[in-house]
């Protein structure tokens, strides 16, 4: 297992679109660190021959009928947008190019 | 008739049925409830009077006009992470106040179709993520038994309310312990179901492996009629499993009779550190259950003990992917910024509290690039052993008896500056969402300072009709679900 002091609290957060305040980051970073640390026990069982459980209902390949249906109409879709024009959501501008 | 709020599912759908009441003047007796004593408990976010008055007065008619149905016109509180069409689903989080709910979840729509009443929305931990409910964005709730204590978590408003007669029950969400916990802590009935067997559609998705809808109500019996109305397959949900839903709500009888049942002690529950009162409040329950006829044999689950730490990995690793969505552009809070990315890490540092962003920065970190293997690969792994021990145990076992905690309630404000100390109290119920298979937490006794305690009634993928009859003959023959807390 990885070493447990190594979680860069500042990094991590900035790839989780976190902002964080000087005092969250130093918070975090203690408090995450005795979490990694105690996760540390699972370098303990043996699992070399142990297949992961990643759902613990295994269902593969669930399909329907592809039929189109009526869904969610578009007002209704946009309903909770915090800025929204002409039936579209209004977002900061990606690039200078537009 | 006075106090129809303090009755159960099963009487007032009796009283119902032979004209004794109306809906109308039981869901006035709840909203009463709610305005005597909801100032002090907390368990409400918003309550939705007048819908629940029209609800309950349509229910009426259709009584009048010869429909019937356990749940017809019966007032129920929701988990503030379910949509209800038209109410808020904040989640508990500012990131989601102002939100409205654009549809039913299945789970709803479900109770709708069957007659029940929506009272409003009920105070849980922050997008389901903590144990004490303490981490909710907008207020504290308490625990009707004592208001110095929390009511546990994550579902803690859902128990509070029943618990404090403002619901004749309610619906919780169960990932890690949100169901069973607070139900133990607030003395309810809290009933975690198997995996898949509630579709999770329209539930905000926190640990979407782990997850589970499941109902919290006064007694057992109640729980059973729920999940009959909530369970089956659903096309909206992949992971909801095709199977012949059992009458719950008719299966459970005048026998009390355990003989036959073979019910299995696993030696690795009853953790060191664990209150003296609650063992042997758990112990004597055990003994209950041998005198109504059932073998208790020891069993053992080798892997239990790696369940925080497993747990740990994967429902923060499914919580950073799943809480991805609340970035400010579709629903929800929005902090301005010169471009997206600005937009949304201002957007996600001022709407999420401390506990959520711990939880997504750790699973963003245990997914990230080089720590993959390590930490979620191998923690998928131990989940396998887990669950494998759980196997083994109900091949000779027809359901398991444990604790639901290792202590009774505690003080507010008691754990909340230790997370990890918090995340240990969850030792006991984490290996039941990590296995997929269904509990049952049921009142067991009290403290010696009057603070309920639960016992936990395990059962294998499914096999629910065995863990509600365990826990409807424990319940009939006792009487701990018969007190109330002194208003």
């Amino acid at each position: 297992m990885a070493d447990a002091t190594h979680i860069d609290v500042s990094y991590v957060a900035n790839l989780a679109r976190i902002n964080l305040t000087e005092e969250e980051a130093e918070l975090f970073q203690g408090q995450l660190n005795q979490v990694l640390k105690y996760v540390e026990q699972l370098n303990e069982p043996d699992i070399s021959n142990v297949a992961p459980t990643a759902h613990a209902m295994p269902l593969v390949n669930v399909l329907r009928d592809d039929i189109p249906r009526a869904s969610m109409d578009q007002d209704t879709a946009i309903s909770n947008a915090p800025a929204a024009r002409d039936g579209q959501i209004l977002v900061p501008k990606i690039n200078d190019q537009f | 008739m006075t106090e129809l709020n303090t009755k159960t599912i099963a009487e007032l759908s009796d009283l119902l049925e032979k004209g004794k009441c109306t809906s109308v003047e039981i869901v006035r007796d709840v909203l009463a409830a709610i305005d005597g004593g909801d100032a002090e408990i907390g368990a409400y976010l918003t309550i939705d009077r007048e819908a629940a008055l029209a609800q309950a007065e349509s229910a009426d008619v259709a009584r009048a006009a010869g429909r019937t149905g356990p749940l017809l016109g019966i007032p129920l509180a929701v988990k503030d992470l379910l949509n209800v069409k038209g109410q808020p689903c904040t989640c508990s989080s500012k990131i989601l106040e102002g939100y409205t709910a654009p549809y039913d979840a299945t789970a709803i729509a479900r109770l709708r179709a069957a007659g029940a009443v929506f009272l409003g929305r009920v105070n849980m931990d922050e997008f389901a993520m903590g144990s004490s409910t303490e981490n909710s964005a907008f207020k504290t709730t308490r625990n009707p038994w004592n208001t110095d204590c929390v009511p546990g978590g994550s579902s803690g408003g859902s128990a509070a309310c029943v618990a404090a007669d403002e619901a004749i029950a309610s619906l919780g969400s169960d990932t890690g312990g949100s169901i069973r916990q607070p139900a133990a802590f607030c003395g309810c009935v809290g009933l975690k179901p198997t995996y898949g067997m509630i579709s999770r559609y329209g539930l905000t998705a926190f640990a979407s492996s782990l997850d589970q809808i499941g109902p919290i109500a006064k007694t057992v019996k109640d729980a059973a009629i729920l999940l009959e109305a909530l369970a089956g397959k659903d096309e909206m949900d992949s992971t909801s499993v095709d199977i012949d839903v059992p009458e719950f709500g008719k299966m459970l009888t005048g026998d009390h009779s355990l003989s036959g049942m073979k019910l299995g002690l696993p030696k690795e529950y009853f953790v060191e550190g664990m209150d003296p009162e609650v063992e042997k409040a758990v112990r004597a329950a055990v003994g209950h259950c041998q005198d109504l006829g059932a073998e208790i044999v020891d069993v053992s689950l080798p892997h239990a003990k790696y369940a925080i730490a497993v747990y740990y990995i994967i429902a923060t690793a499914e919580a950073s992917a799943n809480l991805a969505r609340f970035d400010g552009i579709r629903y929800g809070l929005r902090m301005e910024g010169a471009d997206p990315i600005e937009l949304y890490g201002k957007t996600r540092a001022a709407g999420f509290g401390p506990e959520v962003k711990r939880r997504i920065i750790l699973g963003t970190y245990v997914l990230s690039s080089g720590y993959y293997d390590a930490y979620y690969l191998r923690a998928q792994k131990v989940r396998t052993l887990i669950r494998n021990d759980f196997v083994e145990a109900f091949k000779t076992c027809d359901a398991l008896l444990a604790p639901v905690t290792p202590t009774p309630a505690y003080k507010i404000g008691e754990k909340m500056n230790d997370p990890l100390k918090m995340y240990l109290d969850d030792i006991l119920t984490t290996p039941v969402n990590l296995a997929g298979i269904c509990g049952l937490s049921v009142p067991c006794g009290f403290s010696g300072s009057g603070l309920p305690i639960g016992l936990q009634i395990l059962g294998d993928s499914f096999k629910e009709e065995n863990i509600l009859k365990v826990g409807h003959a424990y319940e009939q023959t006792t009487d701990w679900h018969t007190r109330h807390p002194a208003k």
